[in-house]
């Protein structure tokens, strides 16, 4: 299986949890113990190996908070 | 020349090359003009589906830094308010013709003047002017077009002509004088950013700071234009007793009444401002000093009378009059004057 | 490693402005994209309307211009007519474009402009605080239809791209939605096709996008995506309704 990098622009991530839910790996939550500049906790990865960087995430979000690279 | 076809051929001479209206008597043949004329040119005539369509042409033509214009009539201005609002707001240079006719509500085609309050007092919504001229003459229509454009570009704001519809048809020889070629920095202009930053054309202001900041700056503009474009033309105002004050077409026909009084042995004379704004205010102020009474004639209920007491401020009685759906006939004015000579006792 | 996805160079840095899960900002990174694609950024002039989206000409990475409430599709249409080498595209609301610029939408497609729309129904006017629009639903709770739309009282929903679709000078219509990843995926395609449209003169090229509007609709993002799902996509059918090949 293909591996992904996710990383986040946290600053940019308005918790609105869409890239968590559409994620099909499940590999992604809210970071409760970082608050981000607009005042929500922002997405980060849970599973560091569980990532395809299929970019769904990346689709999904509004905010342009996430980047993806692949293998 | 007619009137209407001197404006438009004016504009040509301009450099105008985009044309954004919407048919409406007595502006129409303004527009046909341009349309016959301005495919050949390379230009673009546009026939828009309504006066907000068309006035938004001229707001997203002018933003592409070309010259651009479009022409109408009483109901057809009251619709480009709101683009004009915006124009003002954008700072951007275009030329709006109003061909004037008589209103409220649909009104009538005669010539009138009843939109001078609109014109000099920006018309839209907020705190903006525009340069008004008012031509009296199929040559003044010409020229007047073309100096429109030049002030456009200067100052970065929409100039309007008002000519009554009479002046449209007005008949006259005419001489075609080129302007000077004139350049004016438009790197603000939208025209896709290849080998810049991209331009923003906007008005929204959220901003308390920025609003405001905004509206100071518009009225400095403003204020330098105040100072730098007053025009007037005075006739016989030397000696005058009696000042009659009269724009566009109704100076023409006060000219004649002005003499007229002269052989009767009244002292008359006449101020006719060119600016409606920003209004010639000094040669009234100047009068003040000497003349003894003014007299306001307009083809509409009253309006530029306020400007004149403004300027005058309480130092010469100030009084009016006027018609609207016809306009006075030099008889008329004459026997005003008489009759004013007579009630004062010169 | 290489790249799957990163900010378009069409978008500026600036952070949208939008509420969270709000989809906008999803239609404005897709179109972004799409100018990337084509390498038109340089050539591109952008409208955007009065509504939510009324900062947009701080987001797109191109020259902009920012219209009065609906006229946006004229103001395009005057560049384009001035400038036709530049690639013109408007970006409208539901209340901006169906409501108050139904006039200048209607005429853009009448005539055949050869401008590329990006229609945000929402079903709601946004930015107002959730009044009702041409576009809100038979049923539809909203501050201005309190009592639900009825058809004999607010009257029906506007159906745009079936009423502009009809038009001759209409080249390309197209309606998308972005609940869901593989809709997100149609829709870029579709704007890039309307675009193509535009740039091989074709005609008028709009394409409609089904999004939401978490905060008016008192929903949860999530929610709105099903929401979305269950109402709109049956009275507003996804798909293209015009595609004319030849000028
Ligand atoms: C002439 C005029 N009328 C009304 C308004 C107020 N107004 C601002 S945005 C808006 C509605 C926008 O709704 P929509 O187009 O659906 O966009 P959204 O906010 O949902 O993205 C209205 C009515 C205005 N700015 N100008
Ligand atoms: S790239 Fe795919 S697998 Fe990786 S976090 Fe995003 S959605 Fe999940
Ligand atoms: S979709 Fe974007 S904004 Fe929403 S939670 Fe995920 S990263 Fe944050
Ligand atoms: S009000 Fe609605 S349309 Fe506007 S930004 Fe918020 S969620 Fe988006």
């Amino acid at each position: 299986m293909a591996k992904g990098r996710v990383s986040f622009f946290i600053d940019r991530c308005k918790a609105c949890g869409l890239c968590i839910e559409f994620c099909p790996k499940d590999v992604l939550a809210f970071d409760t113990d970082t608050i981000n500049i607009l005042g929500y906790h922002p997405v980060a990865l849970i599973k560091t190996d569980g990532c395809t960087g299929c970019g769904i995430c990346a689709l999904m979000c509004p905010d342009l908070v996430i980047e993806v690279e692949r293998e | 020349m007619k009137g209407n076809e001197a404006l438009a051929e004016g504009a040509i001479i301009a450099g105008c090359r985009g044309f954004f209206g919407y048919p409406i008597t007595p502006s129409s043949e303004i527009a046909e003009y341009m349309a016959r004329k301005l495919p050949g040119l390379g230009g673009v005539f546009f026939q828009a589906e309504s006066e907000l369509a068309a006035i938004n042409m001229v707001y997203g033509g002018s933003s592409t830094g070309k010259r651009v214009m479009t022409a109408s009539s009483g109901p057809g201005i009251s619709l480009k308010q709101e683009g004009i609002s915006f124009i003002a707001e954008a700072e951007l240079p275009c030329l709006i013709v109003n061909v004037s006719r008589g209103g409220p509500g649909l009104g009538g085609i005669q010539p009138s003047q009843a939109d001078y309050f609109q014109a000099t007092r920006g018309g839209g919504h907020g705190d903006y002017r525009l340069i008004v001229l008012a031509p009296s003459g199929a040559q003044e229509m010409m020229d007047y077009t073309i100096e429109a454009f030049d002030l456009a570009d200067r100052y970065r704001t929409p100039v309007m002509i008002m000519a009554e519809g009479t002046l449209g048809n007005i008949m006259e020889p005419i001489i075609v004088r080129k302007p000077e070629e004139k350049s004016y920095d438009k790197s603000w202009a939208i025209t896709g950013c290849k080998g810049r930053k991209p331009n923003i054309i906007n008005t929204l202001h959220l901003s308390s700071e920025v609003l405001e900041e905004r509206n100071r700056h518009l009225a400095a503009k403003y204020k330098l234009i105040e100072q730098n474009e007053k025009r007037a033309e005075t006739f016989l105002t030397e000696d005058a007793d009696i000042i009659v004050v009269a724009f566009g077409l109704m100076a023409r026909i006060v000219k004649k009444s002005v003499m007229e009084a002269r052989k009767k042995g009244i002292k008359a004379g006449l101020i006719r401002p060119i600016t409606l704004w920003p209004f010639p205010d000094e040669h009234f102020k100047k009068a003040a000093e000497t003349v003894r009474l003014i007299l306001s004639v307009e083809i509409n209920m009253g309006q530029m009378i306020e400007d004149i007491r403004l300027s005058v401020n309480g130092k010469v009685p100030v009084e009016f009059y006027g018609r609207i759906g016809f306009t006075p006939n030099p008889e008329e004015i004459t026997k005003q004057l008489l009759l004013l000579a007579e009630r004062e006792g010169f | 490693m290489k790249t799957v996805f990163k900010k378009p160079e069409s978008l500026t840095d600036a952070k949208f402005h939008y509420c969270p899960g709000c989809t906008h900002g999803i239609v404005h990174r897709l179109m972004a994209e799409c100018m990337d694609e084509l390498n038109i950024r340089e050539s591109t002039i952008g409208i955007c309307p009065v509504g939510c989206s009324v900062l947009a000409y701080d987001y797109f990475n191109c020259d902009m211009l920012e219209a009065a409430h609906g006229r946006a599709p004229a103001i395009a249409a005057a560049i384009k007519r001035l400038m036709p080498d530049r690639t013109l595209f408007t970006y409208q609301g539901d209340g901006d474009l169906a409501s108050i610029g139904m006039g200048e939408i209607v005429h853009a497609s009448v005539r055949g402009e050869k401008i590329t729309v990006i229609f945000i129904n929402n079903t709601v006017y946004g930015m107002t605080g959730g009044q009702m629009a041409p576009t809100t639903l038979l049923g539809q709770v909203t501050t201005t239809s309190p009592y639900g739309r009825s058809k004999d009282n607010e009257g029906y929903p506007a159906k745009m791209a079936e009423l502009l679709a009809q038009n001759e000078g209409s080249a390309y219509i197209c309606r998308t939605a972005v609940n869901n990843p593989s809709n997100v995926i149609k829709t870029k395609k579709a704007i890039k096709k309307a675009l193509q449209t535009q740039i091989k003169g074709v005609g008028f090229s709009m394409v409609e996008v089904l999004s939401t509007c978490p905060t008016n609709w008192g929903l949860s993002p999530l929610d709105s995506m099903k929401w979305l799902e269950d109402n709109m996509i049956p009275y507003y059918p996804l798909g293209e309704l015009k595609v004319k090949e030849d000028k």
